[in-house]
């Protein structure tokens, strides 16, 4: 069976409805998304009637940072971009779409897989997997053999053996990757909404349970017209220029 | 290391290795029986075998590698087989031996791929030292081999005489990935070892010091192996620790001509070129090393050539103090990219037959291509036709030799391109062929040479072309690699002769 991994979709129609239609040319079954489906883009409602309809067809969904400030309202932490964004959001979802959003678990797990938005350590403490270190950390902090998260918005493969030593890989977008199964791996797609490696594709990634396969994908979108979009909506400007420079 | 642990996690989350039933013969794996023990190694068991029920190619022998691992066992050789279980499905071509299934760890690992028939280059080793002509055929063949690999993303890493055979036609064959690093995949053994990886007498300088994405690190090992078959020693001996391994890195080798008289000093020129200690100065790819090794009179004879004795004691020893902490300079990130850099372009020059215009075209096209690609190497070519039965003239109605005259010819097109661009001499080579097929001859050329862009032009007289047929046409539908036909304009003879006005024979 294939598997689709989205994660930080970010209110993105255009990045999502690319990557779901790439999915279904690949032949995908089953939809995993890690979080953040709110934040930055300006069609939140379309996004997240989306993921509530996917998680309808039996899709498993968790709970990103975002997800969580627009359910509970902008704090006084935070910065006053983010705090318009989160105001803006909420202004533009109707109760039973903030009441999905609140539904989200923090974890969810099938078989040996666990999906978490930002780490296994600590998922509520959103602390980023920048590098080996955090990766260690984070799979030590599970017994899954595969753990599929999001946060960080570049896609990266971690892994680490029984010895305890890990590494860390830079995917080509397109290549399988077999991931043998006697180590642990921590697998980022990267962020379909809002890519940031300098490459506005959006990104997502697929396994094959059957050939123990991984794929990382990149899917040109229509980023200018998600753009022009944030424009006309009066969001921070900047968030569309990101989308054109993917960074 | 703790081994004890590593072999724990092989059971990962099931609870430990499964018993593991012996091998012998009539035993089914998965759709597998184990016919014969080919082959005992130290990291794994060579079985044939034969596929139960088989849809498949039933010519194709099959091979089934099969792991040695026991309590406590090295996890070098784990690891090894997991690199080689993800690396080789990868692989394509008839430089490796075609994969066919794979088991996993949690029952029982193993690889089936084709059977390569006869034995490695290992045996030859004890004949050492061969047939000059041999060893330069063994050089070229294998550097052929590792040019399809290193296009293919792949850094061999472990290249030596046990891990080379041969296919009946010749063709080498690389087997045993388990030191290898493949740029689309996750290296495995980066972050595992704190020991240099590869075997001993073969590893290149950067491998001492833990840099594995180098493709030039195959072409170091080569060049130990053409050593050794050329001499019959070991240019860096047999070491066994790390500061024995680096000792390479400041310690020049004996020059093959001390050892052996009758070792032609372009051949040294090769050798002590591939055993540089800095890859920049090694050839650049294995297809610039296979073009040497078919081409001698081209090689660019320096001071290596030369040399008849190893560097002096002072020399060596300033090496040695500036090798001390040194860290290798950070390698290209991919090996692809590192052919990419030094592409060969062939300019196909009809020096006899070719209109001055189009002539000139030719070489400003060329002109601008290895302008664009500072490491490209350019090999002008030209094909004297020969006949298909009789004897032809060798020499013009003057008395004078054709080839010298072809050569002289192809020299002065390109003198403009050597001057404007200030090629050295290693970049820029000649070849008159003689075959009475121009394109095959082109194509076959490009093919042996891993040529990465052929540039010609199209045939200048429409009349010539239709009894003739197009060469340029017939190199585009049969090359393998990119071809580029360079046509002399709108409006020009060749574009506006109407074609029943050509005379027959023009």
């Amino acid at each position: 069976m294939k598997t689709a991994y989205i994660t930080d979709l970010h209110a993105n129609r255009e990045a999502v409805e690319a990557v779901l239609e790439h999915a279904r040319s690949q032949g995908v079954q089953q939809y995993v998304l890690l979080g953040d489906f709110v934040g930055y883009g300006a069609d939140p409602g379309w996004v997240v009637d989306t993921a509530r309809e996917l998680v309808r067809q039996g899709a498993l969904a968790v709970q990103g940072n975002h997800d969580e400030a627009v359910v509970r309202g902008a704090s006084p932490g935070m910065r006053p971009d983010a705090r318009y964004v989160v105001d803006w959001t909420r202004a533009h979802l109707d109760a039973t779409q903030i009441d999905f959003l609140a539904s989200l678990p923090m974890t969810q797990h099938r078989g040996d897989q666990l999906y978490v938005h930002a780490n296994a350590w600590a998922p509520a403490g959103w602390d980023y997997v920048h590098s080996r270190v955090e990766a260690v950390r984070s799979l030590h902090a599970t017994d899954a053999r595969y753990t599929f998260c999001g946060h960080m918005h570049e896609p990266k493969l971690f892994h680490v053996s029984g010895t305890g030593k890990a590494g860390d890989f830079t995917p080509t977008p397109g290549v399988a990757i077999p991931l043998p199964p006697h180590r642990q791996w921590l697998i980022i797609p990267g962020a379909a909404g809002q890519p940031r490696d300098g490459n506005p594709a959006a990104c997502y990634a697929t396994f094959d349970e059957g050939q123990g396969a991984l794929t990382f994908h990149r899917v040109p979108y229509d980023h200018e017209t998600a753009g022009a979009k944030i424009r006309a909506a009066d969001l921070p400007q900047r968030l569309a220029a990101r989308l054109e420079e993917g960074q | 290391m703790d081994s004890k642990l590593y072999s724990a996690s092989l059971g990962y989350a099931s609870g430990g290795l499964p018993a593991p039933s012996p091998l012998e013969p009539g035993r089914v794996i998965d759709r597998f029986r184990l016919e014969e023990k080919l082959h005992v190694g130290g990291m794994a068991h060579i079985w044939r075998v034969s596929e139960v029920n088989h849809a498949g190619d039933s010519r194709l022998q099959l091979v089934m590698k099969i792991p040695r691992i026991k309590g406590g066992e090295d996890p070098a050789t784990i690891v090894g087989f997991e690199v080689e279980q993800m690396i080789v499905p990868m692989l394509s071509g008839p430089h490796v031996p075609k994969f066919i299934a794979k088991g996993d760890f949690t029952r029982q690992p193993y690889i089936v791929m084709e059977r390569i028939e006869g034995v490695s280059l290992r045996a030859r080793l004890d004949e050492a030292p061969l047939a000059i002509d041999e060893v330069i055929e063994i050089g070229s063949r294998v550097a052929t081999a590792l040019h399809d690999l290193h296009r293919q993303h792949l850094v061999h890493l472990d290249i030596k005489p046990s891990n080379i055979m041969f296919r009946a036609d010749g063709t080498a064959v690389l087997v045993d990935f388990g030191l290898s690093r493949h740029d689309h995949l996750p290296d495995l053994l980066d972050e595992e070892f704190t020991l240099p990886m590869g075997t001993g007498p073969y590893m290149s300088p950067e491998q001492v010091q833990f840099v594995r994405n180098d493709p030039r690190s195959d072409l170091f090992a080569l060049g130990v192996m053409l050593y050794h078959f050329t001499t019959g020693e070991r240019p860096f001996g047999q070491p066994e620790s790390v500061r024995g391994l680096r000792r390479r890195l400041y310690v020049d080798p004996v020059p093959p001509r001390a050892i052996r008289k009758d070792c032609p000093p372009w051949l040294q020129e090769v050798i002590l070129k591939c055993l540089e200690v800095k890859a920049e100065r090694r050839y650049q790819t294995a297809g610039l090393l296979a073009l040497d090794l078919q081409s001698p009179s081209q090689v660019v004879l320096t001071k290596r050539a030369e040399k008849l004795l190893r560097s002096s004691t002072i020399a060596t020893f300033k090496r040695w103090f500036f090798a001390l902490g040194t860290e290798p300079a950070m390698a290209m990130a991919r090996t692809a990219d590192q052919l990419e850099r030094s592409p060969i372009i062939l300019a196909a020059v009809d020096v006899d037959n070719a209109s001055t215009p189009l002539l000139e075209r030719l070489r400003e096209t060329v002109r601008r291509l290895v302008l664009m690609e500072p490491g490209a190497r350019l090999a002008c070519v030209s094909v004297m036709r020969t006949a298909r039965i009789g004897m032809d003239d060798l020499v013009d109605d003057a008395g004078r030799s054709r080839h010298v005259k072809q050569l002289v010819g192809l020299k002065h097109w390109a003198r403009p391109i050597s001057k404007a661009l200030n090629l050295d001499e290693g970049r820029l080579t000649f070849h008159v062929l003689e075959a009475p097929d121009t394109a095959a001859a082109i194509v076959d050329f490009a093919q042996r040479n891993q040529v990465d862009h052929i540039v010609m032009g199209a045939r200048g007289s429409s009349g010539l072309r239709r009894y003739l047929g197009s060469v340029s046409a017939q190199v585009v539908a049969h090359s393998g690699c990119t071809v580029t036909v360079v046509r002399n304009g709108v409006g020009a003879a060749d574009a506006a002769a109407p074609a029943g006005a050509a005379k027959p024979g023009a």
